[in-house]
């Protein structure tokens, strides 16, 4: 089987200790030492000022990164498909809405419960940047982020046109952290396009059996086994290096997707 | 788009387990819809529950993803022979090489609720009993349904809300084409739980009687619960006479707001002309369109627009919600597959439960069920955040 070829134009990042794509570029390039701290939330710029404050975690993670990655290669939202890719829906909104079923009133708010759905950052998205275009959103558990990155890549070779991939985590608060603990807030974005085009890099996707790649820095290595999202990073670990080369991202059981990148044509 | 065969289908909801069932009532239109007995629920609506969902045993192996959504997902995979042609494809495809993709919108949150009520009165912990990513989290439905089925290929769940298990199709379509898979399974499954129940009558969207899509007196939805699949694969050299295919799939967003339509029907009318593009024909091409239909004032409204924008006033339409109830992430899925029972057996539904056509919508509603042959059927399928997938399916 050949593989599914994508070029990567543009790409955001953001994590525990990773403020920006290139802060944690100069530290998957190892130019910069990781320093573990806790992810900074940024203000969702995009939303209007009275859905800044209801909006969620994973939505304000999602709108930052897909537009710094659209900022990024220097394209616009308007017409671009979009895949949003997360191990959950907003876990702080999941549990304030368990919490209120749970008492004797059951009162639920309008806000809370449209907010609550596993597409609400696509709903967000295509709101504020006008984007009619198609767009999905899916979950796999661990294995989101790879769910993601196949769908995303299929969906440029479909439609033969750039498609913006979000993946993020929002986590649970207690209690449900203690049955799900997601270390901390994370997210990306991808803007990917037709193999034929210039960009960073051309990544070709194949599904394979093979070890998945593991990071030389201990503290990244466990954010990779601690945060599903964070499975992108030997994928970004390459771009980051501009090295051509396979990552081997973990999948889904045995099933893993092997990453090759290359220099775009 | 390139035709996929629609191998195997099988549907379970309030109208009962299985095509037969679900055709016969469909062709009466009989309604499953029955005021709301579901667990501790204290609301003045109608649901659409399936019936003996809690007899349900999961195979041993599998006990750890027992919840009402898996236990309706085994009851589902088990009629008509589905899970059998699945295993049969296995053998033809390999088991690595049928992906599962499948929509839900609620997963198994009813045993999140249920915890909830358990937690530890000194510390607020949840019972250890509770196994989030088995039951809760949203892929526990694609991942229960890819076990039972022994697969072993690539695997999500598609959450959209109501437009979840349409949108599957186009995912399932797409994989296939780069290659990725060779066949696939593709379906919906949701469950009833307090989160839709108590979250739709917060927007005031619940009818207190069974809903009434396209009445002049509709008052809103009643949500159901449902078990829907579809075994996927290419069109054979010669299909059988009697084969249906998925012959378009169209996507768009609506981009106006997260829980009320384009007031236009923009988006929906964008997503059903871009399913005619798909499958290369025009909207005389359709004989029936099952309407995403869901009873609520706006909805209807809204689609009606967009449909007679693209099709026409003449075109038989109906929404099989008032027989099912609403029932979300599974409503794509079975909606397809009473798309495809349309074009098999030449019946278009009338819609249950709508007595005075709302004449305000100008769309050609069936009251009546009627026998005629149908070579292609339209899918409408829409849903919060503005998210909209319409399915064309037809002989091919």
């Amino acid at each position: 089987m050949s593989g599914l070829a994508v070029c990567i134009e543009g790409v955001a990042l953001l994590g525990p200790g990773l403020a920006d794509w290139p802060a944690a570029r100069a530290v998957l390039a190892g130019e910069s030492t990781y320093r573990a701290a806790p992810t900074v939330l940024p203000a969702p710029a995009l939303l209007p000022p009275n859905e800044r404050r209801r909006s969620g975690t994973a939505v304000k993670i999602a709108l930052a990164m897909g537009a710094a990655a659209l900022e990024a290669c220097g394209r616009e939202a308007a017409g671009i498909a979009t895949v949003f890719a997360s191990s959950s829906a907003d876990g702080d909104t999941c549990h304030a809405i368990c919490e209120a079923l749970a008492g004797p009133e059951r009162l639920i708010s309008p806000t809370r419960f449209h907010n609550s759905v596993h597409n609400a950052a696509a709903g967000y998205w295509s709101i504020a940047t006008r984007n009619m275009a198609p767009s999905t959103s899916v979950c796999a558990h661990d294995a989101s982020f790879g769910a993601g990155l196949l769908e995303a890549c299929a969906l440029v070779h479909a439609l033969g046109e750039a498609v913006l991939l979000f993946a993020y985590d929002a986590p649970y608060p207690e209690p449900l952290w203690a049955k799900r603990p997601v270390a901390d807030a994370f997210g990306t974005a991808l803007v990917l396009a037709p193999a034929a085009g210039r960009g960073l890099a051309r990544l070709e996707l194949e599904l394979g059996a093979q070890a998945p790649s593991r990071l030389e820095d201990a503290a990244l290595e466990t954010l990779r086994r601690q945060i599903p999202t964070a499975r992108c990073l030997p994928l970004l670990g390459l771009l980051a290096r501009a090295e051509p080369g396979t990552a081997v991202l973990d999948y889904l059981d045995e099933l893993r997707l092997a990453a090759t990148l290359a220099p775009c044509a | 788009m390139r035709p996929l065969q629609l191998t195997r289908t099988t549907m379970t909801s309030c109208l009962g387990r299985g095509l037969e069932a679900t055709r016969a009532a469909l062709r009466a239109r009989a309604s499953g819809l029955a005021p709301c007995r579901f667990e501790t629920v204290a609301l003045d609506t109608c649901v659409g529950e399936v019936s003996g969902v809690d007899e349900v045993r999961l195979a041993p192996a599998l006990r750890g993803y027992d919840c009402r959504n898996n236990r309706l997902a085994a009851l589902g995979l088990e009629q008509d022979g589905f899970a059998g042609a699945v295993r049969a494809a296995a053998v033809r495809f390999g088991a690595r090489r049928i992906g599962v993709f499948l929509g839900t919108s609620t997963s198994g949150i009813l045993q999140t609720e249920l915890a909830y009520r358990r937690r530890d009165p000194a510390t607020g912990a949840l019972p250890p009993d509770f196994d989030y990513a088995r039951t809760h989290n949203t892929f526990s439905v694609a991942d229960f349904v890819r076990r039972q089925l022994g697969l072993a290929g690539p695997a999500w769940t598609v959450s959209t809300a109501c437009s979840s298990s349409a949108k599957v199709f186009g995912t399932a379509a797409r994989l296939i084409d780069a290659g990725l898979v060779d066949a696939a399974v593709v379906g919906g499954v949701d469950s009833l739980c307090l989160t839709t129940l108590y979250g739709f009558n917060s927007l005031e969207l619940l009818s207190p009687e069974p809903c009434r899509p396209y009445d002049a007196a509709r008052a809103g939805l009643s949500i159901g619960e449902a078990a829907g699949f579809a075994l996927l694969e290419p069109m054979p050299a010669s299909p059988a006479a009697d084969a249906v295919a998925l012959l378009g799939v169209g996507e768009s967003s609506d981009a106006h707001h997260m829980s009320a339509p384009h007031p236009e029907g923009l988006g929906a009318r964008m997503a059903i002309e871009a399913a005619l593009a798909d499958a290369g024909l025009g909207a005389a091409d359709i004989d029936y369109v099952n309407l995403h239909g869901t009873a609520t004032p706006s909805n209807d409204a809204a689609e009606d627009k967009a449909v007679v924008g693209v099709c026409g006033t003449r075109t038989p339409c109906s929404s099989t919600k008032g027989a099912t109830g609403h029932t979300l992430g599974a409503a794509g899925a079975i909606e397809a597959v009473i798309a495809a029972l349309a074009v098999r057996h030449g019946f278009m539904p009338g819609g249950a439960n709508t007595r005075d056509l709302d004449t305000a919508l100008r769309a050609h509603y069936l009251l009546e069920s009627r026998e005629a042959p149908v070579r292609r059927a339209l899918s409408n399928s829409f849903g919060f955040g503005g998210t909209n997938c319409s399915l064309v399916l037809g002989r091919a």
